[in-house]
C-alpha cells in the first residue's frame, strides 16, 4: 500500500513540475512576441519621457541609466567630469580668443546634456544664441510653438534669439518649453515607433551631402532604411556644424563632403573663420564633435554597422530582444557590442581598442606639440617685427593644422571610429604645423638680418 | 479515511492520468514533435535562433543543408542520442536562462559539426591536417553573414 501512496505522490510532484515548465513556456512565447500594453497615448506634444515609459518600460528603464558614473580611458561620464584645459594645457592656447579657453570639460551621459550646457562657462560668461538648443534639449515643441506649426520657422527663430530667451520660453498654458535632454519625442515617431529624424539642420544637411553624391531630391523620411535611421537618428548631433548668417541658423557643412578637407574646403569657399586666433591672430575654424563624419570614413561604415550596433546594442530580457537605451561606450559592453561579429575573447577584443586610442593619444600630443611649436614661432616672428601679409601663409598653416587636429581632438571615439584616417588626419596636422612654423622663423630670420 | 484507503489503486490511476496528460499537454504545446524532423522551422521556434536562421537563408549552403545536415550526426542512433542531449541542455537553459550569450557551440557539438564538413567535403581537405577546425576560416558558410 506504501507504494501506492509513494506512487502517488510521486506522481502528484510531476504534475506540478511538468506545469511549472508549461507555464514557463508559455511565458518565453508571450515574450518572443514583445507585446507591450498601451497604457498612455503619447503624441508629438509628449516631450516627457516619464510618460513613453509607461507603454515601454525597457528602454525606459536603460535610458534613464544614462545618468550612472560610467569611466574608460578615454570617454564616459563622470561625476564632475575633468576640466580639459588642465589635463592637456596645450589646448588653452589652441582656443585663446575663443569661449573653449574658459571652459571645456569631458562629455557626460546623454540625461545631462542640457543641464551640462546651462552651466558651463561658455554659456555663462558668454553671449550665445538659441541655435544651441538644437542639438542639447528635446527642442521640437519649441520649434513648433515659436513657428506656430511650422518647425522650420520655429526652428530659424530660435536660432536667431539668444540662448536664455529661446531657453526660456514657455506655451499658452505657461510651461514650459525646453525641459529635458534627448527624449523618445526626438528619434521615435510615437503613432509607430518608427525612427525617424527631427532635427531641421541634420534634415537640411544630408539632402545636401546626397546630391553632392548624385542622389536628387533625397527626402530622410523616404528614402532612408532602417539600418540607416540607426545611424541618422544619432547623426542629427553627433556632426560638425556652424551658425550661418546674421540668423546664427544651425547649418553642417556637408555640401562639399564629409572629409575633413572637404568640409574645409566648404568653409574656405564660404569665407568662413569661427574666430580669430587670440595668440597669432591666425583665421581659425572650430571642430566639434565629428563623430559621424569620421565614422563615415571607417571600416564599419563601410561594412554596414550602425551607431545603435555598437552604442545602443540589443539586449536579451526573457525571450525580448530590446534596444538597449543606455547610450554608453561599447567598452562597457564588449560582450553585446562586439562579440555579436568579432567572436574573440573580451580581453582580445578590449586590446585591440587600446591599441588604437593609445596610438591616436600619442599622436595627438604630438600634433600638439606641433601646434604649439608653431604658434611661438609665429609671436616670435611678430616680435621681430614681421606684417600680417608676409604671415599670410603661416597663418593659413596654422588654420589648416589646427582644424585638423581639432577635428580628431573633438570627436569622441579617440580614433576608434576610423582609426587610420584619424592617424592621416593628425598626420597632416603635425605636417602643416611644421610648414607653419618654418614659414615663421624664416620670415623671422629674414627680418632679422 | 476508509473511502480513500479502499479506493487507492483509483485514486493513483487519475493521479497518473492527470500527469499523463499535462505531460502530453506541454509536450504538444512545446511543438515537441517538431524536433523529430529536419525543419528549419522547429530550430527558430525558438526565436533566439532568429538571426542564424536568417542568415542560413542568405548563405552559400542554404539550398545545400539545413540545420541538422551540419549540426546532428547521420547515422540514426547518433542523431537521436545527440538530439536528446541538446533538446535537455536548450530547454533548461531557456527555462533557467544561465547561458552565455553570444551562444557559443559546445566542444561536442563542435565535434560533429567538424564530422559534417568532412562528410561532404572530404575529398577536397584530405591532404590538409585536421588540427584546424573548418569554421575557424569559413565562418560564414553556414550562418553568421551579414544581415
Amino acid at each position: 500500500m506504501w507504494l501506492l501512496v509513494a506512487a502517488f505522490l510521486a506522481s502528484v510532484i510531476a504534475a506540478i513540475v511538468i506545469l511549472a515548465l508549461v507555464l514557463n513556456i508559455f511565458e518565453r512565447k508571450q515574450e518572443a512576441k514583445n507585446p507591450y500594453v498601451k497604457l498612455v497615448e503619447v503624441t508629438e506634444d509628449t516631450e516627457d519621457p516619464a510618460v513613453w515609459g509607461t507603454n515601454f518600460p525597457s528602454q525606459y528603464d536603460s535610458y534613464k541609466r544614462t545618468v550612472d558614473v560610467t569611466r574608460t580611458r578615454f570617454g564616459g561620464s563622470d561625476a564632475m567630469p575633468a576640466q580639459k584645459l588642465e589635463r592637456d594645457p596645450w589646448l588653452k592656447r589652441m582656443f585663446a580668443g575663443y569661449a573653449f579657453s574658459l571652459d571645456y570639460r569631458d562629455r557626460r551621459g546623454h540625461a545631462y546634456m542640457l543641464y551640462d550646457q546651462e552651466q558651463t562657462e561658455r554659456i555663462t560668461k558668454r553671449p550665445q544664441p538659441g541655435a544651441c538648443l538644437h542639438c542639447h534639449a528635446s527642442v521640437m515643441p519649441l520649434y513648433r510653438h515659436l513657428g506656430q506649426g511650422d518647425v522650420q520657422k520655429g526652428f530659424e527663430l530660435a536660432c536667431g534669439m539668444p540662448y536664455q530667451k529661446a531657453h526660456d520660453m514657455v506655451d499658452d498654458k505657461g510651461k514650459k518649453l525646453v525641459e529635458h535632454p534627448v527624449t523618445c519625442l526626438d528619434c521615435h515617431e510615437p503613432s509607430s515607433m518608427k525612427l525617424r529624424v527631427t532635427r531641421p539642420a541634420f534634415k537640411a544637411a544630408i539632402k545636401e551631402l546626397k546630391a553632392h553624391q548624385g542622389i536628387k531630391d533625397y527626402d530622410v523620411d523616404r528614402d532612408a532604411t532602417h539600418q540607416e535611421m540607426r545611424t541618422y537618428a544619432c547623426a542629427q548631433c553627433h556632426v560638425e556644424y556652424y551658425f550661418k548668417g546674421q540668423n546664427k541658423v544651425v547649418t553642417y557643412p556637408w555640401s562639399n563632403g564629409l572629409k575633413v578637407e572637404e568640409i574645409e574646403e566648404y568653409y574656405d569657399k564660404a569665407d568662413w573663420t569661427d574666430y580669430k586666433h587670440g595668440e597669432t591672430g591666425a583665421p581659425i575654424l572650430k571642430a566639434q564633435h565629428p563623430e559621424f563624419e569620421l565614422w563615415s570614413q571607417g571600416i564599419h561604415a563601410r561594412s554596414g554597422v550602425s551607431c545603435a550596433d555598437c552604442h545602443m546594442p540589443y539586449k536579451r530580457e526573457g525571450a525580448m530582444k530590446v534596444s538597449d537605451h543606455q547610450v554608453r561606450s561599447p567598452l562597457l559592453n564588449i560582450n553585446r557590442a562586439c562579440q555579436q561579429c568579432h567572436h574573440y575573447p573580451e580581453n582580445e577584443i578590449a586590446a585591440r581598442v587600446d591599441i588604437i586610442q593609445n596610438r591616436t593619444h600619442e599622436l595627438m600630443q604630438r600634433s600638439a606639440k606641433a601646434l604649439t611649436d608653431m604658434m611661438d614661432a609665429i609671436n616670435a616672428a611678430r616680435k621681430e617685427g614681421v606684417d600680417d601679409e608676409a604671415l599670410k601663409e603661416a597663418l593659413n598653416f596654422h588654420r589648416k593644422a589646427q582644424w585638423r587636429l581639432d577635428f580628431i581632438a573633438a570627436e569622441n571615439s579617440m580614433g576608434f571610429h576610423a582609426s587610420q584616417e584619424t592617424a592621416r588626419i593628425l598626420g597632416e596636422a603635425i605636417d602643416y604645423a611644421r610648414q607653419g612654423q618654418l614659414a615663421a622663423l624664416a620670415l623671422a630670420k629674414a627680418k632679422a638680418k | 479515511m476508509n473511502f480513500i484507503r479502499r479506493h487507492l489503486l483509483l485514486i493513483l490511476a487519475v493521479t497518473i492520468g492527470i500527469t499523463a496528460g499535462l505531460g502530453l499537454y506541454t509536450f504538444s504545446y512545446a511543438e515537441g514533435l517538431s524536433y523529430f524532423s529536419s525543419d528549419p522551422a522547429a530550430c527558430v521556434n525558438c526565436h533566439i535562433m532568429n538571426d542564424q536562421y536568417d542568415s542560413w537563408r542568405k548563405s552559400s549552403h542554404h539550398a545545400a543543408a539545413v540545420c541538422v545536415d551540419c549540426h546532428m550526426p547521420e547515422k540514426f542512433f547518433e542523431k537521436i542520442i545527440a538530439k536528446a542531449d541538446n533538446g535537455f541542455r536548450h530547454s533548461k537553459g531557456f527555462t533557467l536562462q544561465d547561458f552565455h550569450e553570444p551562444i557559443q557551440i559546445t566542444p561536442r557539438n563542435s565535434e560533429i559539426l567538424q564530422n559534417n564538413c568532412l562528410r561532404c567535403h572530404g575529398a577536397v581537405v584530405h591532404g590538409i591536417g585536421q588540427n584546424v577546425r573548418c569554421v575557424q576560416c569559413h565562418s560564414h558558410v553556414g550562418h553568421g553573414a551579414q544581415r
